[in-house]
């Protein structure tokens, strides 16, 4: 017997759409959607195979016996894990309050379960792991527009010249925005590539610029100078839809290209051609305002000035620039109904702090980091209980020690998770989910240059005693006489509720694994039609709410001081083959990358004595790793690189437990450490040492 | 060479390794062989920017296959209809012989079960009216598949380049 199914991919956090061949129950062939991708997929969603059927996971519920992290787990029935999850969590919520429970999560478009679940304990503790990725980029987005950065489409189809900040679109891949990216640059689109290293992205650029680690701000301030100097921005479009034009050019009126190449390394002859060529090629322009961008103590201005790049430029709302993303609404059309919607809103503020405290990040998942010092603390309120839904902080955040130390004052962990991830393997309680081929999963709505609805659609059965979100949450719910809150006896019958409205039943995504509410795209009118969501309606250059939290618009430029001799920035990375933390394991991934190594500028490794190959010890802070040397003139002589998501200490991870080293665990200290205006970490605001490891 | 080949458009390959990975699935291989292999060169710096570039291998299915004629026991052979070069498991003893013979070191094995196996272009796939799975699967659509004789004129018209001095 034969099967097709049309799914999503669970590999990495993109989610590409799928379609999956099952054999007598087994799959044996992924590809990806046709319809979507034309059957392209990468190496880690072929790989999903070898997920399912080779690598250790969770089988079935556990309890933890001995120390947390010890590695003892007693296996449990689904009631006997449910029950004690819900019995716990009932006594710590009657004890410490509602919102001593809070609940964390690799972000994504299938929340509503989880986020219902903890809206129903009454709880507005819901975050998610983006304060160790993209928070700047959002806030920053939020500052200028009031609308995030996934609210944002990157036309490439039509775009003359993509500006990329160290966004390495063909390694840290999307399938579709890897293929699209290859399309235009056949077709002549000009990209500008712009990082600490080399990267294959950068390979096929046709402008490399090396800058100087962490000087993204400095070269972004010199190329506003530029522009609003030589009169090439879109004064119409500027005169329309921003405020604070004037002083936007006051503020760069020190910052010239002169200026900037002494920050970053790249000649201001270079940066006055560049300026020639965007004028050439504007509107149709994109600078990408950046993906991963946890990093320094001013990425979020970094970020902030790419985004105003783009206003300059007009390439908002223009083919070829940055299209505002549209949901069903913007079409006329019925959304989905979350389950959310039917819960009372929490009335404790939150506490991370986010709302009240920091008025001007997103109170939607605040920060993660800021509950390790409400944890620690106790203040505003207690936090007891942890649900590590789908989520690895101790891989994504910094400084392990400080981490385990907060969570050590929990009472409970419990980690849903389809992997033994470093977190799941700290926790009390493991609620083991099914693989994505192994489940269904809620309707999500996608928001884009047309709207979509997608499903994952359970492929095969459970090779082991898993289970699936949907069931997962409507258990517990039901043990804390939260039932209503999951007005569903089937997975059906959940779908019937989000469709209710739409027009549309689950039959209806058969066809090809998605609908689309809306068919043909449509573009804002510039001349009245911009749906910004800022207080002002328009595109906020100086921004009052910034302003109001006491942070500038844009901050002068705080110079670098330079390195001391043998102390490097440790820059992490990704490679197409691996997925942050995710896939160290996976037989066959493993086996094309099985470890990671630290690029070193050639230069730089002469002068210590370091050859190609050799073993070299990292340090900082009192953490010390070894790793083999990779030597390349193509890394600033400040930096060195490596590919993140290594050095795992899980020993039931046969491949993967002991090998390479771990990036977060060199950044100790810097949990605390994040941009105050963006909110996200700032990774490489500290200093590691690498020098030949001894032999022994 | 057989009726088909699967051609790389190098300046589309982005290196992602995923075709090893696409066969390896669809063969359901262990660790050790890969069937076909990425090779890296670069980065150089042309002209400010280092450029790198990725070469896609698999087996050349050779007109006369040096891997066919070493094989004692017929088990690595060329099928008739379209001289697609393959080893038949079964008849396949082990001796690694094929290995050795082939200028490319194309041939893999399987340690496990003590045979040898190479990339057959697919030809499960191909009988059914499919492309090869590296193929099928190429993010960027770098590798495509086809008849000798239609081959991409982009091959032909970079042939010619070369040819011409
Ligand atoms: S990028 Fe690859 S791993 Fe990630 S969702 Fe897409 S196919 Fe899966
Ligand atoms: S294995 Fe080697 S000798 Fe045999 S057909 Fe392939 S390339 Fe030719
Ligand atoms: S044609 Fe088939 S067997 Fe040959 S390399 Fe491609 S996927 Fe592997
Ligand atoms: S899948 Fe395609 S783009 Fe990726 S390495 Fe293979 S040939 Fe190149």
């Amino acid at each position: 017997m034969k099967k097709s199914v049309f799914s999503i991919c669970g590999m990495c956090t993109v989610r590409c759409p799928i379609r999956v061949e099952v054999e007598n129950g087994v799959a044996t062939w992924i590809e990806g959607n046709p319809h979507i991708l034309g059957r392209s997929l990468c190496g880690k969603g072929s790989a999903g195979l070898a997920f399912h059927y080779q690598e250790y996971r969770p089988q079935g519920p556990m309890l933890r016996q001995g120390l947390r992290g010890g590695g003892q787990w007693k296996r449990v029935t689904w009631d006997t894990a449910l029950d004690y999850v819900a019995d716990k969590l009932g006594r710590i919520l009657d004890r410490y309050g509602p919102g001593s429970t809070f609940l964390s999560c690799r972000g994504g478009p299938f929340l509503d379960l989880p986020k219902t679940f903890l809206k129903a304990l009454g709880s507005p503790n819901f975050t998610n792991h983006d304060a160790a990725c993209g928070r700047n980029v959002h806030h920053a987005s939020l500052s200028l527009y009031g609308l995030g950065r996934k609210d944002f489409i990157y036309d490439l189809k039509e775009c003359n010249h993509l500006v990329l900040y160290g966004r390495n679109m063909l390694e840290s891949l999307k399938v579709k925005e890897a293929k699209d990216l290859m399309e235009a640059l056949s077709r002549g689109m000009r990209m500008t590539y712009i990082d600490v290293r080399q990267t294959v992205t950068g390979s096929k650029a046709s402008r490399f610029w090396m800058v100087r680690p962490g000087s993204d701000y400095a070269l972004n301030l010199g190329i506003i100078h530029a522009v609003i100097k030589e009169g090439v921005y879109d004064a119409e479009f500027i005169r329309k839809w921003t405020t604070g034009f004037d002083d936007l050019a006051n503020i760069v009126q020190p910052y010239t290209p002169e200026w900037a190449e002494e920050q970053t390394g790249v000649p201001a002859a270079e940066i006055h051609e560049f300026v020639r060529e965007i004028a050439s090629d504007r509107p149709k322009v994109v600078f990408h305002p950046g993906w991963m961008l946890a990093r320094y103590r001013d990425s979020f201005y970094a970020s902030r000035s790419t985004h105003i790049l783009n206003v300059l430029m007009g390439s908002v709302e223009v083919p070829g620039g940055q299209i505002i993303a549209k949901g069903p609404k913007d079409y006329g059309k019925k959304d989905l109904n979350n389950l959310g919607d039917g819960v009372p809103k929490p009335t404790e503020k939150r506490a991370d702090g986010v709302g009240w405290k920091y008025p001007h990040f997103d109170a939607g998942p605040g920060l993660f980091q800021l509950f390790y010092p409400a944890i620690l603390t106790g203040q505003p309120y207690p936090i007891k209980a942890y649900v590590c839904y789908r989520h690895d902080p101790l891989t994504g955040f910094p400084d392990r020690e400080a981490q385990r130390a907060a969570l050590d004052r929990l009472d409970l962990i419990v980690a849903l998770d389809a992997k033994f991830g470093e977190t799941t393997w700290y926790g009390d309680v493991i609620l083991p989910l099914s693989g994505y081929l192994e489940k269904d999963s809620p309707i999500a709505s996608q928001k884009g240059k047309t709207p979509r609805f997608i499903v994952r659609r359970q492929a095969i059965e459970p090779l082991y005693d898993s289970k699936p979100e949907w069931w997962i949450f409507k258990e517990l719910a039901k043990r804390m006489g939260l039932d209503k809150y999951f007005p569903y006896e089937s997975v059906q019958e959940l779908w019937d509720f989000q469709l209710k409205g739409t027009g549309f039943s689950i039959a209806d995504f058969e066809e090809k694994g998605f609908v689309d509410p809306a068919d043909k795209a449509k573009l804002f009118d510039r001349e009245n039609g911009l749906k910004l969501k800022t207080g002002s309606g328009k595109i906020e250059l100086v921004s009052p709410s910034l302003e109001k939290a006491g942070f500038p618009s844009l901050d002068i430029y705080r110079e670098r001081e330079p390195l001391p001799a043998g102390t490097f920035r440790l820059v992490f990375g990704r490679h197409a083959i691996h997925a942050h933390g995710h896939t160290q394991d996976n037989p066959l991934l493993h086996e094309v990358f099985p470890e990671n190594n630290l690029w070193i500028n050639d230069r730089v490794a002469a002068d210590l004595g370091i050859a190609e190959g050799d073993k070299v010890e990292i340090s900082a802070n009192g953490v010390t790793a070894e790793v083999k040397a990779h030597i390349t003139p193509f890394i600033h002589p400040e930096a060195v690189f490596t590919v993140h998501g290594f050095g795992r200490t899980v020993p039931v991870l046969k491949r993967a437990f002991g090998v390479g080293f771990a990036d977060q665990r060199m950044a100790k200290g810097c949990l605390e450490r994040f941009d105050p205006a963006g909110g996200g970490i700032a990774y490489l605001e500290c200093l590691v040492t690498v020098r030949k490891a001894e032999e022994v | 060479m057989s009726d088909y080949i699967i051609f790389q458009d190098v300046d589309r390959c982005i290196g992602c390794y995923s075709c090893e990975i696409h066969c390896k699935a669809n063969k359901k291989l262990p660790d050790g062989p890969r069937l076909c292999r990425i090779y890296q060169f670069g980065p150089k710096l042309v002209d400010k920017v280092p450029r790198m570039a990725f070469s896609f291998l698999a087996c050349f299915h050779c007109e006369k296959p040096w891997c066919v004629s070493a094989c004692p026991s017929k088990a690595m052979q060329k099928r008739p209809k379209d001289g697609i070069v393959y080893v038949e498991a079964e008849k396949c003893i082990g001796c690694k012989l094929c290995l050795y013979a082939c200028p490319w070191g194309v041939p893999q094995f399987i340690q496990e079960d003590c045979v040898a196996v190479k990339c057959d272009l697919c030809k499960d796939r191909i009988d059914q009216g499919l492309q090869p799975a590296c193929v099928t699967k190429c993010i960027t659509g770098c590798l495509q598949f086809g008849r000798r004789e239609l081959m991409p004129e982009e091959q032909v018209r970079r042939y010619e380049l070369l040819a011409t001095p």
